[in-house]
């Protein structure tokens, strides 16, 4: 590392600043070297990107061409013609019951995930034989790509030999009724991630002090308020991340619907789902643009909710 | 221990509800999957037999050889490698650079730019599919492997990013400081000081950006027609009609994508579950 090699002579002094600029201003500057590969990819990929959605969604524009492009404001989100016929995707009744949709989708998935994964989670912290192979066998589902598993369900919901559509159900078409598709794919999605829920309790789990259960079983406190008085407060700031994750994910979950379900009803089970359709299918890059300004919008709000509401901290 | 002595019945029940809760754990976990492998070595025919029998029912691997011999499975198992591979190549050189700087290095606005990429590592990908794709096609990049490669930067690299600069940081500060007392310039130091120490790290962070870049479908569905990546192809293999879907093959195409994953997770096992949880947990 060269910090100052003079290779002037000092005749004038020079400003004092560029003189001596000391070792942490020049670790300054190589850090900022040594970032700038991965801001660039990051403008790239995201930051650009991110503009031209916002651009667009102010846009009458098409997919194909989006040169000609015209600004028309908000009318991709609310417009209404001379006639009264309401246009912009907030007044399209399939929108909202995507988001309805995704939400029960989010709620009840991470709900069931947090559930189960705390009970594997408290098996497996356990001592007991075949503690290891459960361990390993957690990692399976995680393991398995969501588009696999979406198929491998799909395959069990079938109703002509599914064993669950055929065998359980009797040749009931669960994913072709639309009210009972969202549980079958909430279960699918419980199923695929409640082991990354428990690998995650499940290290918060292990960090744990044992001595204070040691004392606490002293003291007489049966298992049952030890897990609640605890075990859960000291799990809270593991647990509040990992839910953070698990939400973000399912609100923009997208994969398993549209394997599931096919493009068509993916649109009204999935906000992806809508976004992918009215941009990519219908073409409409300013209203599918819109769309995606909104499911940006309301994810970073619930990121900000939860920073905010639960002090989570990073880092 | 002593409920064993004072009250061997209860003792007893206990342990049997425990373990039949266990037992119950490892059929959901497993089932489902191991269910999966069976269907992949059936005949079609025999997909329509009651369970029982349909486990009885004869072994056979043409489903395999259907799968392995098609082209777009084949192109698809190539194309997912091109890409998977060279987005966590990219991420895993810049990542740890940047992981370096921001674990090592003090300097105004780190704390700035760690707050952007954590944002990004929650950006609904939604948000930027169609900024991305006029970007993509404008460059001439739709259908080309690069053109994914590069749109997987934006998962990829803010997980390295951030896997990385809690490992570094755990890095005693001796090291760099004695390669700095040596003259050592910070490339130097990172390429010869760290990496070696870090090698772990950036084995179990490549491979879980691999999976996920292995896994991705969405941007793979848009921004490739014909050069497919295997999600894709999964997704669509289809049978002669519309109603007549080939679930034996689908079943052996699923499991041959699937087991090398596991298999890598099963190996790094011990490592997989520190870097989710320095990745996850941490932020």
């Amino acid at each position: 590392m060269t910090i100052n090699a003079p290779a002037k002579p000092p005749a004038a002094p020079p400003a004092s600043r560029k003189r001596s600029p000391g070792i942490e201003a020049s670790r300054a500057r190589t850090a900022i070297i040594l970032l700038l590969p991965t801001l660039i990819a990051i403008v790239l990929v995201a930051g650009f990107p991110l503009y031209r959605t916002i651009f667009f969604s102010a846009q009458e524009a098409n997919l194909t061409t989006p040169g000609q492009a015209t600004f028309i404001g908000l009318e991709n989100f609310w417009f209404t013609t001379a006639e009264g016929i309401g246009l912009g995707f907030l007044q399209d009744p399939q929108w909202w019951t995507a988001v309805r949709n995704t939400l029960i989708f989010t709620v009840f998935s991470v709900f069931l995930e947090t559930v189960f994964g705390m009970i594997i989670a408290l098996v497996v912290n356990s001592a007991f034989a075949g503690r290891s192979f459960l361990r390993t066998a957690m990692l399976i589902p995680w393991a398995i790509p969501t588009v696999v598993s979406a198929q491998m369900w799909a395959y069990m919901y079938n109703d002509s030999f599914g064993l669950i559509g055929q065998g359980l159900l009797g040749g009931q078409a669960l994913l072709a009724d639309p009210s009972k598709a969202i549980w079958a794919l909430i279960a699918v999605d419980v199923w695929k991630t409640t082991s990354f829920m428990a690998l995650l309790i499940l290290a918060g789990l292990q960090s744990l002090p044992g001595d204070m259960y040691e004392a606490a079983d002293m003291d007489g406190a049966s298992k049952w308020t030890q897990f609640w008085r605890m075990t859960l407060p000291l799990l809270r700031p593991a647990l509040l991340v990992a839910l953070v994750f698990r939400s973000l994910d399912a609100l923009r979950v997208f994969d398993i619907m549209y394997v599931m379900l096919g493009a068509n009803v993916a649109a009204s089970t999935s906000m992806t789902g809508y976004a992918r359709q009215q941009l990519i299918d219908n073409q409409l890059l300013g209203t599918g643009s819109a769309v995606s300004v909104a499911i940006f919008i309301i994810i970073m709000a619930i990121v900000v909710v939860y920073v905010t509401a639960f002090r989570v901290k990073f880092d | 221990m002593n409920l064993k002595r004072t009250n061997p019945g209860l003792f007893y029940l206990q342990r049997t509800l425990f373990y039949l809760l266990v037992i119950v754990i490892a059929v959901y976990l497993l089932f489902p999957f191991a269910w999966a492998v069976l269907t992949s070595f059936r005949r079609a025919a025999d997909l329509f037999l009651p369970p029982l029998q349909f486990i009885a029912a004869p072994t056979t691997i043409d489903n395999y050889t259907q799968v392995l011999t098609n082209p777009s499975f084949r192109r698809g198992l190539l194309f997912s490698t091109i890409v998977a591979v060279g987005a966590v190549a990219v991420s895993l050189l810049f990542g740890s650079f940047a992981a370096y700087a921001l674990g090592r290095f003090r300097f105004k606005g780190k704390q700035f730019i760690m707050y952007i990429i954590l944002a990004v590592s929650v950006f609904p990908q939604i948000a930027v599919l169609g900024g991305l794709f006029t970007l993509i096609t404008r460059f001439g990049l739709f259908d080309n492997p690069i053109g994914l490669m590069v749109s997987y930067l934006i998962f990829t690299i803010p997980f390295t990013v951030w896997v990385l600069t809690s490992f570094v940081r755990d890095i005693p500060g001796e090291l760099e400081e004695a390669a700095l007392v040596d003259g050592a310039s910070p490339l130097q130091t990172l390429f010869r000081v760290l990496f070696p120490v870090m090698m772990p790290a950036l084995v179990t962070t490549g491979l879980l950006a691999f999976i996920n870049a292995w896994n991705e479908y969405l941007f793979a569905l848009t921004f490739m027609s014909t050069n497919r990546t295997v999600p894709v192809v999964i997704a669509n293999y289809s049978g002669a009609s519309q109603f007549d879907q080939p679930w034996g093959p689908i079943m052996a195409a699923s499991i041959v994508v699937t087991i090398p994953l596991i298999a890598l997770v099963l190996i790094f096992q011990r490592n997989i579950v520190s870097g989710l949880t320095a990745g996850a947990v941490k932020g």
